[in-house]
């Protein structure tokens, strides 16, 4: 994995596997502390806590085809190596919190990467859930909230159509080049 | 800047336009990508993006792409599966080149592209 883009899209993929209606995703940046914070929220089935005890070992997962699980190791090790924090915390039934914290200017922090076309990809491929990503950095802010589209968008045109395609395609990269302007 | 405030218009030129895509009948051509963690590190997402891109680029009405979770061999990661006329194809080691000629090759003119698919190489 090279991008902290990349990170978002496999734990947001267990969230969706989780079955959760609601993911709620946040790059949150301020320079001036020097700190960028990635969370991903879910309501999906959650986890007991022995599950959550040993679901950063790689030797955990719930899949059945092999017996290693890297996603959140891989995304625990981005943040530790780059002079941040993890924290993670579920509750059975109810849903998952997955949060790192980065310093920006570390040597070793990945770049944001295509945060937009993992944002995309997420909101028009999972028909079924819905997603509110938050971008944010001093004071500009911007939120995409799939729920509002939809509302727009009445029930026969799908989110993955490709002119609603072309237009959220458009839409996330302006708003995220407003917001970030290409620093992360 | 863009805002919302355009996908209402862009809604009502939607609905105007008679849909031929729902009517897509027993041809229809799935293709799904391995996305779990393997699938992501070896690149699967501008592999994805390219077939969606070339999917849009020749108006492909009959052709659904998705994404699924590990598909086991994440060696042979990106993944994709080509479902069509009641078989399946597989094909490894994609790049978003690749993809874009699975599409052209085989989705749209029905000749399988063999040296991409597993067990070829």
């Amino acid at each position: 994995m090279r991008e902290l883009a990349l990170n978002i899209l496999d734990i947001a993929e267990n969230s969706l596997r989780a079955g959760a209606t609601l993911v709620e995703i946040a790059v949150q940046a301020d320079f001036l502390q020097d700190k960028l914070c990635i969370s991903v929220n879910d309501n999906g089935k959650g986890m007991s806590e022995e599950m959550l005890a040993s679901v950063c070992d790689p030797f955990t997962t719930t899949r059945t085809t092999r017996k290693v699980g890297m996603g959140l190791p891989l995304f625990k090790y981005s943040a530790e190596s780059a002079g941040g924090s993890f924290q993670i915390s579920s509750q059975e039934g109810k849903g998952t919190f997955v949060a790192a914290q980065y310093r920006i200017s570390h040597v070793d922090r990945m770049p944001l990467g295509d945060f937009g076309g993992v944002a995309l990809q997420l909101v028009t491929m999972n028909p079924h859930t819905d997603f509110v990503f938050t971008a944010e950095c001093g004071e500009r802010q911007g939120v995409l909230d799939t729920r509002e589209v939809r509302e727009i968008l009445g029930e026969e045109i799908p989110l993955g159509a490709p002119e609603v395609r072309a237009f959220l395609r458009d839409y996330i990269k302006e708003n995220l080049t407003d917001i970030f302007g290409g620093r992360l | 800047m863009k805002s919302l405030e355009e996908l209402r218009a862009l809604r009502e030129k939607m609905k105007s336009q008679t849909d031929n895509r729902s009517v897509a009948g027993s041809d229809e051509t799935v293709i799904k990508v391995g996305m779990a963690t393997c699938g992501i590190a070896a690149g699967a997402r501008p592999v994805l993006d390219a077939l969606l891109d070339e999917a849009d680029k020749r108006h492909l009405h009959n052709v659904s792409i998705s994404q699924t979770g590990c598909i086991g061999m994440c060696r042979l990661e990106p993944i994709v599966e080509v479902f069509q006329g009641g078989q399946k194809f597989t094909y490894i080691h994609m790049t978003a080149d690749k993809a874009r000629k699975v599409i052209n090759d085989h989705v749209v003119n029905g000749n399988p592209v063999k040296e991409y698919l597993i067990g070829e190489n």
